[in-house]
């Protein structure tokens, strides 16, 4: 698969500040990329950086075979961006800014624009000043979704909503990838990007901190299991690979490392397994560990 | 009104550089002018001529005033301060006002201290107590500093209640028009119009006769300003005056803000159109303009009609025969006619100026509110995006003054029957434009840089205001009196029409704004 954006090595300071210190990130065609990362990371300064907005101080980025800084013009009307705070014109309806920032990428799709509308409960005919700030937000996320553009530039296009169009959301990702788009999703919202996306990079601290597909990333980690036994778990603390060891009289709650798993299950049939719960880590335990936050 | 002193505290903190700073300027103003005259006249006689030709120029009276006692020095070197200072602290104390209501509405920031323990009352009476306490601090080191510069003492008291008295009442204008207006832009552009209205009022009624409306300077807060008589008969009692107005306009303010929500203005929201028509950036930046730049060019229009139909009686309301002898002399009746005309599109052109500076603003608040992130992800390139708005700033300045030139120049031609006069008052407006572009090209060129330095397009026009007032007080050198792009411009009508200034202006215009153009492609979008 091609690449629809190659980073590598992107470097860029505030004055004193670094914002990126080496980060890479490449998205595939087709594929609804996640871009996590704690607040402060760098994720809104590497969009801005994809958008021609800032400059890159060192490093290269390709975005749809062009250069952001140079190719704006062009490149913005292959792809479509959602900002994660969105301002409005306080005197332009929600409609009129739809269809502006519609005719600025090349046209809008008028069927899907009204079926957006409709399943975002969305009033376009108020004033930008009326709006909250989730409503500001589907302004911007439909006249995305509602283009006939390649890439999708999403940050955190979900902080305002609520949890009802939140699923929307969801199911118009999921459409937009049927359809072939590529999407680029910034989030912290680890349900979400475990939810819709293919392939995840995680960035800390202005540096790539992991990147892969969720599958390849749990490979790296461990599954959380949850039993009641017929006896107590004695001995299994001592088990190879196995962590965050809870037992309550016959109640067992632990994490067991993915290759040290058989042996664990082995032990744990030899005890006589009344119920028992296994399942890969959320996006959560993930990012636990590589932020080293101790639960 | 609970936490109002805190609202206080938190305004006096955000503003500990910028009332300091307006303050100095004031200050130096009076002070310098106080200074830079003192010494110019060695005889009572030499005052006297020199306020009689002053009373007796209408085009200076409109502008400045009149001088009510030819004998005194000090009404002689006070009058330019009194009336430009009057202005300026109008402007400085809507801003402060506007600054500390209605944008702290307009940006959510009142919301999160509304949730405290703050009256409904409180952000406005914080306002407007801040701003009064800026006015008399000012009034009150301007009189100690005229006083130590050797004017007399009744007099220079008289001074700082004068300016005091014209902050304190656009200070209350301010809050109204806060409470009118829903964003900072409107309010100040409301309280600016009133400004402009009562500016207009003091100049009719200044060159009045004496049996024609003299009157309209008292509807006129800058009016007041001048009837207090600095150095010319001290007249006190006009303060009661200005702090019934400043009390009853202030109370106004505060019976609005109980009748309306927060966010909104007199007006309520109605909804709009469910699909739009902008076709692109060209188009967006015209509707977010049309607005405010038909209420400029409305100002404009009545300006150019009031001017027109006053300056062809000026002629006959000469006070003093010697002038009017030297005037003939110069160049017969309409001499006097075209210098009037000449010195009011100069007033124009400043203005004309400051709406140009008000668009290009625009910019900086569209990229700093995050709203040109939406337009440049779009296939829209930054010079473009910029285009928009500065070709707005460009084509609003010109016509603000065509249309003030051809309102003056069809009521004049209508009084006289004579409709050449049309081309020459139209040539008279006409030539403030290269000047304004200029400016106009400055803020760009700033603003190129860094959005924040747009500002310097704000203080590039008080600087060269500043150059054109003071420069000769002071004896400056030419060559500083020569940055002001005002300072070059032919004074038409009345004088001989040269073209070569005006290309230069608009090369310097044109080099400007390219720079800017070519400086935002190469910096980062805040």
């Amino acid at each position: 698969m091609t690449a629809v954006i190659s980073v590598s090595g992107l470097r860029k300071a505030f004055g004193r500040t670094t914002a990126l210190d080496g980060l890479d990130l490449t998205v595939r065609a087709g594929e609804v990329h996640g871009f996590l990362g704690p607040n402060g990371a760098g994720k809104t300064t590497t969009l801005r950086i994809l958008l021609g907005l800032l400059r890159a101080d060192a490093g290269s980025v390709t975005l749809l075979g062009g250069d952001p800084w140079r190719d704006i013009a062009t490149l913005h009307r292959r792809l479509a961006y959602v900002p994660g705070d969105v301002t409005l014109w306080p005197n332009l309806t929600g409609g009129e800014i739809i269809d502006l920032l519609g005719r600025l990428r090349g046209g809008l799709d008028r069927n899907r624009l009204a079926t957006l509308i409709e399943r975002f409960e969305f009033d376009p005919a108020k004033k930008g000043r009326a709006y909250s700030s989730g409503n500001r937000q589907k302004v911007a996320l439909m006249a995305a979704l509602a283009s006939r553009a390649e890439l999708l530039i999403l940050d955190e296009p979900t902080a305002g909503l609520d949890p009802l169009m939140q699923a929307v959301f969801e199911d118009c990702l999921a459409e937009e990838r049927r359809e072939g788009r590529t999407v680029l999703l910034s989030s912290h919202i680890l349900a979400e990007v475990e939810k819709v996306c293919d392939r995840v990079t995680i960035i800390r601290q202005g540096r790539t901190a992991e990147t892969g597909s969720l599958a390849e990333l749990r490979h790296l980690t461990r599954t959380s299991i949850t039993a009641e036994l017929a006896q107590p778990p004695n001995g299994l603390k001592a088990l190879p690979g196995v962590h965050e060891y809870h037992a309550e009289g016959t109640l067992l709650h632990c994490q067991a490392d993915t290759d040290q798993l058989d042996g664990v299950l082995r032990q744990l049939s030899a005890l006589g397994v009344r119920n028992l719960v296994c399942r890969p880590p959320t996006l959560e335990e993930l990012f636990l560990r590589h932020y080293d936050v101790t639960s | 009104m609970n936490g109002t002193v805190e609202l206080i505290r938190l305004a006096l903190r955000r503003d500990r550089v910028l009332i300091p700073a307006w303050l100095s300027v004031f200050v130096l103003l009076a002070v310098g002018s106080a200074v830079a005259t003192r010494d110019m006249f060695s005889s009572t006689a030499a005052v006297v001529a020199a306020a009689e030709s002053m009373n007796g120029t209408p085009a200076l009276v409109a502008v400045y005033g009149r001088i009510y006692d030819p004998t005194s020095i000090g009404a002689l070197a006070m009058l330019k301060a009194l009336a430009t200072g009057a202005m300026f602290l109008a402007v400085f104390s809507i801003v402060l006002v506007v600054r500390h209501t209605r944008s702290e509405e307009e940006t959510g920031r009142r919301e999160l201290v509304g949730a405290g323990v703050v009256g409904r009352h409180a952000p406005l009476a914080a306002a407007l107590v801040v701003a009064a306490g800026t006015n008399v601090v000012l009034g009150l080191v301007t009189s100690l500093g005229l006083i130590g510069a050797g004017l007399p003492v009744d007099g220079s008291f008289v001074f700082g209640l004068a300016w005091m008295s014209v902050g304190l009442a656009f200070a209350a204008i301010a809050g109204i028009a806060a409470q009118i207006a829903t964003n900072t832009r409107g309010a100040v552009g409301l309280a600016v119009a009133v400004l402009g209205v009562v500016f207009l009022l003091r100049a009719i009624g200044d060159t009045a006769e004496v049996a024609g409306p003299r009157w309209l300077s008292w509807l006129s807060p800058l009016g007041w300003g001048q009837q207090f008589r600095p150095y010319a008969g001290d007249r006190w009692w006009v303060l009661l005056i200005t702090i019934g107005f400043a009390v009853a306009a202030a109370a106004g303010a505060h019976l609005l803000v109980a009748r309306r929500d927060l966010n909104a203005g007199l007006l309520p929201d109605r909804p709009g159109p469910a699909t739009g028509t902008l076709r692109g950036v060209f188009g967006l930046a015209w509707r977010l303009q049309r607005g405010s730049l038909l209420g400029w060019a409305i100002g404009f229009v009545v300006y150019g009609v009031l001017v027109g139909s006053v300056a062809g009686s000026i002629g006959d309301m000469l006070s003093s025969p010697q002038a009017e002898e030297m005037f003939k002399k110069l160049g017969g009746d309409n001499v006097l006619t075209d210098a009037v005309f000449a010195a009011m599109f100069g007033f124009l052109g400043v203005i004309a100026s400051a709406y140009g500076l008000q668009v290009v603003s625009r910019l900086r608040h569209e990229e700093e509110d995050l709203r040109a992130e939406l337009l440049l992800a779009g296939s829209v390139t930054r010079a473009r995006w910029a285009a928009s708005h500065v070709v707005v700033a460009l084509g609003g300045v010109a016509v603000l003054l065509v249309g003030a030139g051809l309102a003056a120049g069809t009521v004049h031609a209508a009084q006289t029957g004579d409709v050449s006069v049309v081309g020459k008052i139209l040539a008279g407006a006409l030539v403030q434009i290269p000047a304004a572009w200029v400016l106009v090209g400055l803020a760009v060129a700033a603003y190129g840089v860094a959005p924040r330095l747009v500002v310097a397009g704000w203080s590039a026009l008080v600087v060269f205001l500043l150059l054109g007032e003071l420069g000769p007080l002071f004896g400056f050198d030419q060559w500083l009196m020569d940055l002001s792009p005002w300072a070059h411009l032919p004074k038409v009508p009345g004088s001989a029409f040269t073209a070569t200034p005006l290309l230069w202006l608009l090369v310097v215009a044109a080099a400007a704004l390219a720079a800017g153009l070519v400086s935002l492609r190469r910096r980062d979008i805040a």
